[in-house]
C-alpha cells in the first residue's frame, strides 16, 4: 500500500475503471472506511451506467444510406498515391516552417501554379473585402456566373456558404497575371468577409489543399480537373479549412 | 483507402451516439456524423496516430461545437430538451424506458462541455488522454469537468439541482 491521499481524480478513475489494480485496491479500502463518499461514487457509477444502457440502443440501430462509408470512398475523388505522400510531404513542411516555405514556393513554384493562384487571391482580398463602399461589381448570382462563366470559358459553380455561416454578397471577373478569374465574395454576421478566386490553371491542374498564410490573411488553395480555388479569409487557418472542404466539394464536377 | 473502410466503418454506431446524444436532433445529428465521414475521407492521409477513434471523435466534436456556436451568434433556438421517442429501443421496458427518457432530459441541461465529456468518457470509453485531445484541452481540465458533470447530472437525478449555481458546484469530501 502505497502512502498517497486518494484524489478526487482517483475516484473518477475508480467510476471510469480507469485505475491500476494496486491503486484500484487502494480506493476500495478507502471507500470501505468512508461511507459517505462511497455513496457518492456508487451514485456516479450507476448513473454511468444508466446513461449507457440509455444510449446502447443508438448504437444498435441500423445505418441510414447516408452513412455508407464505402459508398463515399468509392466517389471518384480518390487521388494517385504519389499525390497523396505529397500532400503528406507539403503538410509537414507547412507545419515546420510555414511562412518561410510558402514565399520559396511561390518565387520557386512554376508560373501559374497553386501558390500563384494563393497570391492572387490574397491580392483581390486585401483590394476587395476592404473595400465599404464597393467591394463587389455584381450581386446577381445569375448574372453574375453568366460573366465569370463567359469570362473563363467554362461553366462556374457558385459556392453556397450558408451552412458555414457565410452570406454570398456578389462578385465580379479580376485580372491576374495568368489571365481573367472569378471572385466570389461572402460575409458573416460579424461583417467577417471571404473570398473565393477561382480561374483555369496552366500547371498544378490538379492540387491538394495547401494552405496559405501569409501576413494577416489565411486561406487554402486547391485545384480540381483543371480549375483552381483559393480560398481567403482574416481568420486562423484552422477555422478556414471546413469552409474550404466544403467548397471543394460543391463545386467538383465528378 | 481499403484499411480506412475496415478501421472507420465499426466506429460509425459509436459517432452517431456521440452526435445524437451531443445535440439531440436524430436529422442533425446524422448530418454531422456524414460530414465527419466525408472529412474523415478527405483528409485520411493526414491523420497523425494509428487509432482513428480519437481523431474521429475530434472531428465530429469539432463540427457539433461549430453548430452550437453559430446556433448561439443567431439567437437559433436548439430544442435539445425534447427527447425523440425513438431514442431508445421499442423492446425497453416501460420502466426503463422512463429512466432513460429521464437521465437524457437531465443531461440536456447539462453545459454542452460538460455533456461531452461525460459521453466521450463514460459511454464511450475514450481514456481521459484521448478525451483530452478530443476537446483540445489539458487532461486536467478533462477531469475537473468530469468531476463537475457527474456531480450536476447527479444533483439533477436527485432533484437538488440548483439551476442558478449548479454548474459551479464544489467538490468536496465530507471527511
Amino acid at each position: 500500500m502505497s502512502n498517497r491521499p486518494i484524489t478526487e481524480d482517483d475516484l473518477h478513475a475508480f467510476v471510469d475503471r480507469a485505475l491500476e489494480p494496486e491503486r484500484e485496491a487502494e480506493v476500495s479500502a478507502y471507500l470501505e472506511k468512508h461511507a459517505d463518499v462511497a455513496e457518492r461514487i456508487a451514485a456516479y457509477a450507476d448513473e454511468r451506467n444508466l446513461l449507457r444502457s440509455a444510449l446502447l440502443p443508438i448504437a444498435e440501430e441500423p445505418l441510414p444510406p447516408q452513412l455508407n462509408l464505402a459508398r463515399m470512398l468509392e466517389s471518384p475523388r480518390r487521388r494517385p498515391s504519389s499525390l497523396r505522400w505529397a500532400i503528406a510531404a507539403m503538410l509537414m513542411l507547412s507545419i515546420g516552417g510555414l511562412g518561410g516555405w510558402v514565399i520559396r514556393g511561390a518565387t520557386q513554384a512554376p508560373a501559374g501554379g497553386l501558390s500563384a493562384l494563393a497570391q492572387e487571391a490574397s491580392a483581390s482580398y486585401k483590394v476587395y473585402a476592404s473595400d465599404r463602399a464597393r467591394p463587389v461589381e455584381l450581386r446577381d448570382s445569375t448574372e453574375l456566373v453568366q460573366w465569370v462563366s463567359n469570362r473563363l470559358h467554362q461553366p462556374v459553380k457558385l459556392p453556397d456558404l450558408t451552412k458555414s455561416g457565410y452570406r454570398f454578397m456578389g462578385g465580379r471577373v479580376v485580372p491576374t497575371e495568368h489571365g481573367p478569374a472569378g471572385m466570389f465574395m461572402y460575409d458573416d454576421d460579424r461583417g467577417d468577409r471571404l473570398v473565393v478566386l477561382t480561374r483555369p490553371m496552366t500547371t498544378d491542374q490538379n492540387g491538394p489543399m495547401a494552405p496559405l498564410s501569409g501576413g494577416d490573411v489565411a486561406g487554402f488553395s486547391w485545384a480540381d480537373g483543371g480549375m483552381g480555388y483559393s480560398l481567403v479569409g482574416p481568420s486562423a487557418a484552422e477555422t478556414l479549412r471546413p469552409i474550404a472542404n466544403e467548397i471543394r466539394k460543391q463545386v467538383q464536377t465528378i | 483507402m481499403n484499411d480506412m473502410l475496415r478501421l472507420v466503418e465499426p466506429l460509425i454506431p459509436a459517432l452517431r451516439r456521440y452526435a445524437r446524444a451531443l445535440v439531440r436532433d436524430h436529422a442533425a445529428a446524422d448530418d454531422l456524423v456524414q460530414d465527419c465521414l466525408e472529412r474523415a475521407v478527405i483528409h485520411w492521409e493526414q491523420r497523425r496516430s494509428d487509432n482513428p477513434r480519437p481523431w474521429l471523435f475530434a472531428i465530429l466534436h469539432n463540427l457539433a461545437i461549430n453548430q452550437f456556436r453559430r446556433a448561439t451568434s443567431r439567437g437559433v433556438h436548439v430544442a435539445i430538451d425534447e427527447t425523440n421517442e425513438d431514442t431508445f429501443g421499442q423492446e425497453a421496458e416501460q420502466e426503463h424506458k422512463v429512466m432513460y427518457r429521464d437521465v437524457m432530459a437531465k443531461l440536456a441541461r447539462l453545459p454542452h462541455d460538460q455533456r461531452a465529456v461525460l459521453l466521450l468518457v463514460g459511454v464511450e470509453d475514450l481514456s481521459y488522454a484521448d478525451a483530452a485531445k478530443v476537446l483540445g484541452v489539458p487532461i486536467g481540465t478533462v477531469m475537473s469537468r468530469l468531476a463537475r458533470a457527474r456531480e450536476r447530472l447527479h444533483q439533477e437525478l436527485e432533484g437538488t439541482a440548483d439551476d442558478q449555481n449548479s454548474n459551479i458546484v464544489q467538490l468536496r469530501n465530507k471527511t
